[in-house]
């Protein structure tokens, strides 16, 4: 390969990382902005529904099973109960950076970087695991 | 206190938790849980869950700014992501098995370590680094911005950096933190690269570590939704207006204060550990 091939792969691979890197931060933004929307509708409805003494934090109970897996919060959601429209949002925040580590597996798939579509998909596997595995029933 | 009254206290403590994070650089989740666990006697378990979620948040948030600028290093994070995951789901195993005791000292001592990174000069980077042969397998080697124009980089260390990375998981799933500062000590001093490039890769991967503990803790019943709420929304808003408005300005007089107020808060912490307050 002549020094002006190698350059112009050389600017193609940068070119092709930042339209990733642009297409990223979009991602990141729009999934906490979701994110917050939901955890702001869910929270005034909770207020305006619970105006009872406040729940005793001091002590630690755990949450209801209902608030502890997805397949219960979209049951919640459904029923249009506000705690689970706040953990519906704070569901959509934790699969934020998951949807983000998705899109760069497809970005180097795309870029035939296979050492970085293995890392890549090692990390995916290891999340997914952790939120499906544990999360999941 | 009503639940209207306990979330506006409680949303305007995560307010100033974000903005003080973003100004000394420690991240809202560091001064969250002695905030919720010492001001507001929530259980330590209930407060860790709540600073993981808004980790979460302003992490992706902030990240979203340095990876379009073109600071962070997305190769280099994706990496020592494998680190970081692994030593996340790890440390939130663990936090099965330790006392809350032996948590809050543990946290009290990250604190103290975080407290005095942010008061540490910023480190001159050096440009004279050699090609890596790991690095340069790993195509790690790159360019930032500045003043006058791209400067390239090349990475090194990589083992120890990887090493150091796990380490960070496992403070990040055990803490509910995003423990950046051992991030950015692995990133600048094991790996060499400048100052700049590591905090903002460590904010980019802070998001991930953080997702993997956090669906142990959804399903372990750590993240309570009524106290989730104004903490995120909080810690969020704070962070923002925290990096918006001190971006540039001169900041060391104010980080020294505050640092001070978290090293206080740290040593709290650890003695509210040792005599079994928490």
């Amino acid at each position: 390969m002549s020094d002006a091939q190698t350059n112009n792969a050389a600017a193609e691979h940068l070119q092709a990382d930042q339209k990733m890197d642009a297409i990223m931060g979009i991602l990141l933004r729009s999934g906490v902005i979701l994110a917050a929307a939901i955890v702001l509708v869910g929270g005034i409805l909770f207020l305006t529904r619970h105006k009872t003494p406040v729940t005793d934090y001091h002590i630690f109970n755990g949450e209801p099973s209902d608030l502890r897996s997805i397949s219960g919060i979209f049951a919640d959601v459904k029923a249009f109960r506000a705690r689970g429209l706040i953990q519906l949002g704070l569901l959509v925040l934790i699969a934020t950076p998951v949807a983000r580590v998705m899109f760069s597996l497809f970005a180097f798939l795309y870029q035939k970087d296979w050492k970085y579509v293995v890392f890549t998909a090692i990390v995916l596997g290891l999340l997914l695991y952790s939120l499906i595995g544990s999360a999941g029933a | 206190m009503n639940t209207v009254e306990f979330t506006a206290v409680v949303w305007v403590g995560s307010l100033l938790a974000g903005f003080l994070g973003a100004l000394t650089g420690l991240g809202g989740g560091v001064v969250i849980v002695p905030l919720l666990t010492l001001v507001f006697h929530v259980d330590l378990k209930y407060a860790i869950g709540a600073a993981l979620v808004s980790v979460i948040a302003t992490s992706s948030g902030a990240a979203a700014a340095y990876v379009k600028e073109g600071y962070s290093n997305v190769r280099v994070g994706m990496f020592l992501e494998i680190a970081t995951t692994i030593g996340a789901l790890s440390g939130a195993g663990l936090a099965l098995y330790l006392k809350a005791s032996v948590i809050a000292v543990i946290f009290g001592l990250v604190l103290i370590y975080s407290a005095y990174t942010s008061i540490r000069a910023q480190p001159h980077d050096s440009t004279e680094q050699k090609p890596d042969r790991i690095a340069t397998w790993l195509r790690m080697d790159s360019t930032y911005p500045t003043e006058h124009g791209l400067q390239s980089y090349h990475v090194s260390g990589i083992p120890l950096g990887f090493v150091l990375m796990y380490v960070a998981g496992v403070l990040s799933g055990l803490l509910g933190i995003g423990s950046g500062a051992v991030k950015v000590l692995a990133m600048d001093k094991a790996m060499k690269l400048p100052f700049k490039v590591s905090t903002t890769t460590s904010n980019f991967m802070i998001g991930v570590t953080a997702a993997a503990s956090a669906g142990i803790y959804l399903s372990r019943g750590y993240i309570d939704p009524g106290l989730a709420m104004p903490v995120m929304l909080g810690v969020l808003i704070g962070s923002l207006a925290g990096a918006r408005i001190l971006a540039g300005a001169n900041v060391r007089i104010l980080r020294i204060v505050f640092s001070t107020v978290i090293g206080a808060l740290a040593l709290e912490m650890i003695y509210s550990g040792l005599t079994g307050k928490i």
